[in-house]
């Protein structure tokens, strides 16, 4: 109350910014991570030594790490860098589609359960409550085992492959499942920005709900939705490596990092490394993401954090 | 009864001596602007220092290091606190941990905020003189009900039994009161514990603390922004600005004689405050908005608002004033439609709004608008300058991009705000400026009728005495006529040439400023009235004893 109000516009201390806030080390690293792996997983097809799928010439099951496969080779002699890079471009751009969706999903309801209030509000939250009482795994499990069988009649009915038809059920389906942890943040953020005067001045001038949501509530809601936009990336970019480790995600011949972890994955009792690359892989973008997200909540919860 | 405050009272020892205090704020970019600059105090044991300034000044930051504490983000950085010939400054933890609450107890604004709503009173209130290990538990509930007795608090055998939120809010803050005396403090420091309080309430809460500091011989910080109270309590008033002290005497002598340009102009807002900005009485023409019989409730039964008439003339300026709870905030809810009335007729023009807000048309909104209280959440905080004051006009009279820019500007030279101002976002505005931009928003409406829902109270009072000038103005230029929704009757007597008195959602006055606010009153106008503390340092025996003689 009492602390001076009238601050000069302070010269910006050196170092890496993002919307005006000084980044730590821990968060520099994140983005560092990032990047790298959205780097590795756009020029795949120029840096990866072999095709994608593709089996060497020389033949070599389970070769060790060398020089020619620096990260070994599989049980039918793939090279794993070159599937590591590849499945990248499934893991990471499966993800982010699917949580896109989710986002645009989540807070479209989310804000109208804001704004609408009452029957708009109970009506939607009860059926995300509904949704949100089984394990996300599971339900997703249920759902996937139940269509991944039609899948041969539904494409030969629509001539569309194989492939895209799984990938466009894994998106739908988790992106929905996802969409309701989001639907519960949108709402509880605009929520409390409904509730502040410049909303009721906009609603007093007549202006439209889709008005008010994007020009009223949405700009004021973003910090927290980023850091849950990463959040949720890490948590779906998991479920589809869980699903296709469990067999039900990408199927071969695709593999994404879950497969290949699952794939790989009996290696590890003979004592070989080929399954730590595409788990590594899982790890260090999941802590990446983190990293920075942690850095986006913590601007977030600031108090008096000016952007906040 | 307290002896007066004209009689001149003697002092012990002195108890703290602040000598060139000096706190600054740090931040990771570097050092940030001083808070209090060189200021030093003392104060003897039984009197009362009055801490007065804007907010801003330091007031409050100067209270919390007479207790070794500073905000987070703040640090005393120079000069001594001499508490009984120890400086804070220099101790230890645990001698400080002492100090608080044993040596210096502190109360702060907001009691609702301060109190802990799952914990009885007692729990609470005699909290840290069992935690100190001062007094056994019977000793310090029996010392709680000596206290809550003077203070006068009601039934106080069974007060300490109840929960925050089964009191009022003037009794919570004598509850803290209570809380902070139960060590026996040498001093105490209470910080704008009556702002938050309706004038009615305050004037007992005032009365109670003095007789309690009297009694109890205890020294006291007095901080506030209004001057007419701490006139009432102080015994020696400080001015503060910007953080430096401006000037510091007796409190006669900076009522009556103040030395400084800042003060007088302080002193100054407070005696012009009775006299009315209008300088003729617009005349009279046909009614622009008619209230009648209105009824309103929120989700329960009880009517909140309960057969309210009420008629506004274009140019009019017509007051609201009430009590919180009193419903006129509401009747303004009422009006604009965010709450639809369960009966009676609101007219605009002679024609019938409808009750819900959705069903007006936009012709309808635009006429009426509103200003809130607080610019700061009024303002969305993501947008900038240009786009809060030109969305009325795109919205209203689809004006195209390229002319909006013009008429931002013009509207903003309108309200004293430089052009350049166009591209800034609220977060860059003080709290006056931001008050200015909602005016200029609901300008560009071009409505009839502006509903000023206690547009000055978030405001310090120099600020909001620029804003009354400012609507005064806008009001000659414009014509617009405005229902001014307030708790503060000196802004009442300077602006509105009508008065409407509500209580419990009832209208108990309405008429001409100069009818309601001259005898005969209705009783309840002259309570709200001889509650306004006033500038004299016995105003506040003299109301207390005409009540007395009433009562009687």
């Amino acid at each position: 109350m009492a602390v001076a109000t009238e601050t000069k516009p302070k010269p910006k201390a050196p170092g890496l910014r993002l919307f005006g806030h000084k980044m730590p080390i821990s968060a520099q690293i994140g983005f560092l991570i990032i990047f790298l792996n959205l780097f590795l997983m756009i020029f795949a097809p120029m840096l990866a030594p072999y095709g994608e799928g593709e089996v060497p010439t020389n033949l070599e099951k389970w070769a060790a790490p060398s020089a020619e496969h620096w990260f070994g080779t599989d049980a039918i002699g793939r090279d794993i860098l070159s599937q590591l890079l590849y499945g990248a471009r499934l893991s990471i751009g499966l993800s982010l589609i699917t949580t896109c969706l989710a986002f645009v999903v989540g807070i479209i309801t989310g804000f109208a359960a804001a704004i609408l209030g009452r029957w708009a509000d109970m009506v939607l939250s009860r059926f995300a409550d509904l949704i949100l009482s089984m394990p996300t795994l599971v339900f997703s499990l249920v759902i996937m085992s139940v269509i991944i069988p039609r899948e041969e009649a539904v494409v030969n009915a629509t001539g569309i492959s194989n492939a895209f038809f799984e990938g466009m059920v894994i998106i739908v389906v988790i992106g929905f499942l996802y969409a309701v942890p989001v639907f519960r943040l949108a709402r509880a953020v605009a929520m409390n920005i409904v509730a502040l005067e410049y909303v009721e001045a906009a609603r007093l001038r007549g202006e439209s709900i889709w008005w008010v949501i994007r020009r009223e509530v949405l700009p004021n809601s973003i910090p927290p939705l980023v850091a849950e936009f990463g959040l949720r990336f890490c948590f779906t970019f998991l479920l589809i490596a869980s699903l296709s480790f469990l067999g039900l995600g990408i199927q071969p011949p695709y593999q994404d990092w879950g497969s290949m972890t699952f794939q790989n994955g009996q290696a590890i009792f003979s004592g070989k490394p080929q399954p730590l690359f595409p788990a590594g892989a899982i790890a260090l973008l999941t802590i990446g993401v983190n990293l920075v997200v942690d850095w986006l909540l913590s601007i977030y919860s600031r108090a008096h954090g000016e952007n906040a | 009864m307290s002896q007066t405050a004209t009689v001149p009272r003697s002092f012990g020892d002195h108890v703290l001596d602040v000598e060139d205090l000096r706190i600054e704020v740090r931040t990771d970019a570097g050092p940030g602007p001083v808070l209090v600059d060189n200021v030093s105090l003392k104060l003897r044991q039984g009197e009362v220092l009055g801490l007065i300034g804007e907010s801003g000044a330091g007031k409050s930051t100067i209270g919390l290091a007479t207790m070794g504490y500073s905000r987070s983000g703040c640090f005393i950085t120079g000069g001594k606190i001499i508490f009984r010939g120890k400086d804070v400054r220099t101790m230890t933890r645990d001698e400080r941990q002492d100090l608080r609450g044993h040596g210096v107890a502190y109360i702060a604004q907001s009691a609702a905020a301060s109190f802990n709503p799952a914990l009885t009173l007692y729990e609470q209130i005699c909290e840290i003189a069992l935690r100190r290990g001062l007094m056994k538990e019977e000793e310090a509930k029996a010392e709680a009900v000596r206290l809550f007795k003077e203070l006068e608090l009601p039934n106080p055998e069974a007060f300490g039994e109840r929960y925050p939120h089964q009191v009022s809010g003037g009794q919570l803050q004598r509850a803290m009161a209570a809380m902070a005396m139960i060590t026996k403090p040498s001093i105490l420091i209470f910080d704008e514990p009556t702002t938050a309080l309706d004038v009615t309430t305050q004037v007992e809460v005032l009365a109670s603390f003095r007789k309690l500091i009297r009694e109890h011989g205890t020294a006291a910080l007095y901080i506030t922004h209004d001057l007419a109270v701490v006139a009432q309590i102080a015994d020696r008033i400080m001015v503060l600005r910007h953080g430096k002290m401006i000037e510091v005497g007796d409190a006669t002598q900076i009522l009556q004689a103040p030395r400084e340009e800042y003060t007088r102009r302080l002193v100054a807002e407070r005696t012009v405050a009775n006299q009315n900005l209008r300088e003729d009485e617009k005349a009279a023409s046909a009614a622009l908005l008619e209230i009648k019989n209105v009824v309103a409730s929120y989700r329960s039964l009880t009517k909140v608002i309960n057969d309210v008439t009420i008629d506004i003339q274009r140019g009019d300026t017509v007051a609201v004033v009430g009590e919180s709870g009193s419903g006129k905030s509401t009747l303004a809810r009422v009006v604009v439609g965010l709450l639809p009335r369960s009966s009676g007729d609101v007219k605009f023009q002679g024609e019938s709004l409808p009750a819900r807000l959705q069903d007006r048309s936009k012709d309808q909104l635009r006429r009426i608008q509103m200003i809130y209280q607080m610019p700061d959440v009024a303002l969305n905080p993501r947008q900038t300058l240009l786009e809060i004051i030109g969305r009325p006009m795109e919205f209203y009279f689809g004006t195209p991009k390229s002319q909006i820019k013009d008429q931002v500007s013009e509207m903003l030279r309108h309200i004293d705000l430089p052009e350049s101002f166009a591209n800034r976002r609220p977060g860059e505005l003080s709290g006056g400026q931001k008050q200015r931009v909602c005016i200029a928003r609901a300008l560009a409406a071009k409505p009839e009728l502006i509903i000023c829902d206690e547009v000055t109270s978030a405001l310090d009072q120099l600020v909001g005495e620029e804003i009354l000038r400012l609507l005064n103005r806008l009001q000659d230029e414009l014509g617009i006529a405005y229902m001014f929704i307030t708790h503060d009757l000196g802004t009442v007597r300077r602006i509105a040439n009508k008065v409407a008195v509500m209580l419990k959602g009832q209208l108990v006055a309405y008429g001409e400023t100069a009818k309601i606010f001259n005898p005969p009153y209705h009783p309840y106008t002259e309570l709200l009235l001889s509650s306004v503390p006033e500038m004299r340092a016995d105003w506040l025996d003299e109301v207390l004893a005409k009540r007395v003689g009433k009562a009687r």
